[in-house]
């Protein structure tokens, strides 16, 4: 308690001065005048959640914000309950999202009465690959192998494709695969990343679509492999992580004849109806933190892809991305009636 | 041997006197948590994450983690004293322990759920430091069929045996499973029963049900009753611990039992609340005093204990080695061994042995010290019984509101708890248990979703359930739980002849 004290008192010093030396060249108008409201609309202790509170983490650590940011989880109705919540808090400046693929899909596949285009779209901060991963014991090295497999188990389907939620990015790319090869999985729902990898290292399933950082530890422990990248280009990070492999090392799933692409947006919004000041304040303070080593570093360890995007071209980026999702979901049944 | 040179290069780690005081800290921020409902372990966890991350990756975890073992032990304080579960996996504490409570016996009914907390982590932290890298593979063989045949388990083990007409346990299961119904179904991404509501997108969180089954029901009856704690009486005596510790003896095949359902259910991982609830069940069935359990039994204190604080140490094991978060609060502790940029799984115990092994001997060192700090404050928290209740109520319903509104930051939670606190009034009236309902609520979900994984693994073929030599032991095991007193009854008709059965 009283170290949190201490550091409050320096954070007051830190921003008295800091305000002492910008104020004569302001470059913005707007900035907090009390706690921001970080809203998760998922679950403690998954993906979105983590960076969640990374940023929190790096935000007060490197004293980016003069008022504090407050994560608070909204996850009921697979995340619509923290959509409605920003929904309805119109022109409030004080609360910011981050949102996952369920921005698309929730509404999609629930019915809920929301748009990705009710919230003012601030910035994208990162996109979050997926892999294809099979048990290190399978009898095939590559999509190509993966895919005879795959052809040559039909009908009676033995393949079972775990995956994270119901007709969300997980099955979707399922879906994509079964509508790009005309082959049919048994897609199996669990509740979070680490227990679909999990349940690929013990045979319950035949593959994942896993995200790099959840299956990464199985990989160097020489349980699972990875088959190939859901992206249009390899990934950049040359570091060796398993075998003497690296991420880059991976081909993408285009190569190997499997044409599909699907990044996961890990973006963040604000309230409906707030004013472009309120927003830039926003874009200026997430364009500090990727410059800080903390966030370099969680890049580089999820193996994340760092565009980042803001105003026009994250607008024109989200409108696609819709569009791509919702006909996807068509094709596949997933749309609520 | 290996694991104890290990663990002493642990123990070195603690040698910074830093980290104790990190740990204190963090024992005594636990045991609050614990003790305010609503404001859960994962919770404290998650809000304290942020301020590790200027910490070395050991010192914050040894707080974080003595967040968890403090949240831990203080669960039971709030069950024995006002009938409030301030943690899922403390409900069955309050059977046995409330009841002791309101014959004058708190600090006794204290002191058993203190020190068979810490027995139950002592028994699971012996084997994660000898057997981690065997019993780490076990998880691996659990798929959904094996996941719900440990549901089922527990239901059995908890249903086969009530007192209460066979009827109303059925009722009280059924709401209880169509409470837990509601919200997004996770095997099919749709919306149930939420008619269209915002408010009920969330569901109905177990805690909020459960602070009002429990604890608002609890002040409703005290009220018709005359305003006055029963446990009024409570004879405050700093001996009382040693007292009940020359009780504890005599209960060694029991805790044994308890820690071995404790230990296995943390490891698959299950959780620690199935496994407080299970090993109520079985305690209740094989233990010689079985009959005056819900009565004020200390056995039926000490036994849930025992399990949910083995579970909830083994629950570590799989978050480390297979980076599956056995509970929620490891879910977030894990989120955090990400963010301190260490990678759960199999090798953390290769490339990260200064870690690894500081923590294990941080939970040696950290139930020792809450030990050490709940068990001083017995007589202080037993004396809280002395306050008048028209003083002691009204605190209590403010920090029941408060716990329900933190458990998802809404306000209609509040509203939700008072309804529940009716319904758990009226089920006392008319002699409903409400401990089948609850037990629904917690598990119906996972039990639900487990089941129709496995269906669709199978294709629709029950015979899964009996695929494998571990899932085939463990569902039957379950059905012969469940017609236990029948299989008794056929039993003593077999030995005792026709005799007895005239007599009847």
């Amino acid at each position: 308690m009283r170290s949190a004290f201490a550091r409050s008192i320096q954070r007051f010093a830190a921003v008295c001065t800091a305000v002492a030396v910008l104020s004569p060249l302001s470059a913005w108008a707007w900035e907090p005048t009390k706690n921001v409201e970080f809203i998760v609309p998922a679950g403690t202790g998954g993906g979105a959640d983590q960076m969640a509170r990374m940023l929190q983490g790096i935000i007060q650590k490197n004293n980016l914000m003069a008022q504090s940011l407050v994560v608070i989880n909204k996850s009921g109705g697979a995340g619509a309950e923290g959509f409605l919540d920003m929904k309805g808090s119109s022109g409030n400046p004080h609360k910011i999202i981050i949102t996952l693929s369920n921005l698309f899909t929730t509404p999609l596949a629930t019915g809920v009465p929301f748009k990705w285009d009710d919230l003012t779209p601030v910035a994208m901060l990162a996109l979050d690959e997926f892999i294809l991963w099979v048990n290190a014991k399978a009898p095939y090295d590559d999509v190509k192998g993966y895919l005879a497999a795959l052809k040559a188990a039909q009908p009676g389907s033995e393949f079972k494709m775990g995956g994270t939620g119901s007709k969300q990015e997980d099955q979707i790319i399922t879906a994509a695969i079964e509508q790009a090869t005309g082959a049919k999985f048994i897609y199996v729902p669990y509740k979070g990343g680490g227990d679909v990898a999990a349940q690929l290292v013990g045979g319950h399933v035949t593959s994942s679509v896993n995200n790099p950082i959840e299956a990464v530890s199985q990989w160097r422990a020489g349980e699972l492999k990875p088959l190939c990248v859901f992206d249009s280009q390899r990934l950049p990070y040359k570091e060796p992580v398993a075998s003497g492999k690296s991420w880059a090392d991976i081909p993408t799933c285009k190569d190997g004849g499997l044409d599909i692409e699907y990044l996961m947006l890990r973006g963040i919004f604000m309230a409906p109806k707030v004013t472009q000041d309120q927003v830039d304040y926003y874009v200026n303070l997430f364009k500090k933190v990727r410059e800080t080593p903390e966030w370099k570093d969680f890049m580089e360890k999820g193996a994340f892809n760092t565009t980042m995007l803001s105003g026009a071209e994250y607008k024109a980026w989200l409108g696609k991305a819709a569009e791509s999702h919702r006909s996807l979901m068509e094709k596949a049944g997933f749309i609520a009636k | 041997m290996e694991a104890l040179s290990n663990l002493i290069g642990g123990f070195s780690v603690l040698g910074d006197p830093m980290n104790i005081v990190y740990m204190f800290v963090g024992i005594g921020l636990g045991v609050l948590i614990g003790v305010l409902p609503g404001l859960g372990g994962a919770n404290g966890v998650a809000i304290l994450l942020p301020l590790t991350f200027s910490m070395s990756p050991v010192s914050a975890i040894i707080m974080l983690s003595s967040i968890y073992w403090g949240a831990l032990f203080g669960g039971a304080i709030t069950s024995v004293l006002f009938n409030i579960p301030g943690e899922p996996w403390s409900v069955a504490t309050t059977f046995d322990g409330h009841p002791m409570a309101q014959r004058g016996k708190a600090g006794e009914a204290l002191t058993g759920a203190f020190t068979g907390s810490f027995l139950g982590a002592f028994i699971a932290v012996l084997l994660i430091t000898f057997l981690a890298p065997v019993i780490a593979k076990f998880a691996l063989q659990f798929g959904p069929a094996e996941f719900f045949a440990v549901y089922l388990l527990t239901f059995c083990s908890f249903v086969g045996m009530g007192r209460e007409s066979p009827f109303k346990v059925l009722a009280a299961m059924t709401l209880g499973f169509a409470l837990a119904a509601v919200g997004i179904d996770t095997v099919t991404g749709q919306l149930r029963m939420t008619f269209g509501s915002t408010e009920l997108l969330r569901g109905f969180d177990f805690l909020v049900a459960v602070i009002g089954l429990f604890g608002v029901g609890e002040i409703l009856l005290t009220m018709e009753e005359g305003l006055a704690f029963k446990g009024k009486s409570a004879k405050i005596n700093a001996k009382v611990v040693l007292e009940t510790w020359k009780k504890l003896p005599a209960m060694w095949v029991g805790a044994l039992r308890s820690a071995a359902v404790g230990c296995w259910m943390g490891i698959t991982p299950g959780g620690a609340t199935p496994a407080s609830f299970m090993s109520y069940g079985l305690a209740k069935r094989f233990s010689k005093n079985g009959k005056n359990f819900g009565k004020g039994e200390l056995e039926g204190v000490v036994m849930p204990e025992v399990a949910a604080h083995a579970a909830g140490t083994s629950a570590l094991l799989p978050m480390l080695t297979l980076g599956i978060p056995g509970s929620p609060t490891a879910a977030v502790l894990l989120g955090g061994l990400l963010i301190w940029g260490l990678q759960p799984g199999p090798l953390l115990f290769v490339e990260q042995k200064d870690f690894v092994w500081g923590l294990i001997a941080s939970i040696y060192l950290g139930n020792i010290a809450g030990l050490i700090v709940v068990l001083t404050t017995v007589p202080l928290f037993a004396a809280i019984l002395r306050i008048p209740f028209s003083v002691i109520a009204p605190i209590i319903l403010v920090i029941c509101a408060v716990g329900a509104y933190t458990v998802h930051n809404a306000g209609l939670d509040i509203a939700v708890m008072l309804i529940f606190g009716v319904v758990g009034y009226i089920f006392k009236k008319l002699d409903y248990p409400l401990a089948p309902l609850v037990l629904a609520l917690v598990l119906g979900d996972m039990a639900e979703s487990s089941f129709r994984q496995a269906m669709l693994v199978s294709q629709g073929n029950i015979g899964i359930f009996w695929s494998n030599p571990l899932v085939g032991s463990i569902v039957t095991l379950a059905l012969a739980m469940l017609f236990w007193p029948l299989i008794t009854k056929v039993k003593e008709r077999l030995m005792g002849g026709p005799r007895p059965a005239a007599a009847e």
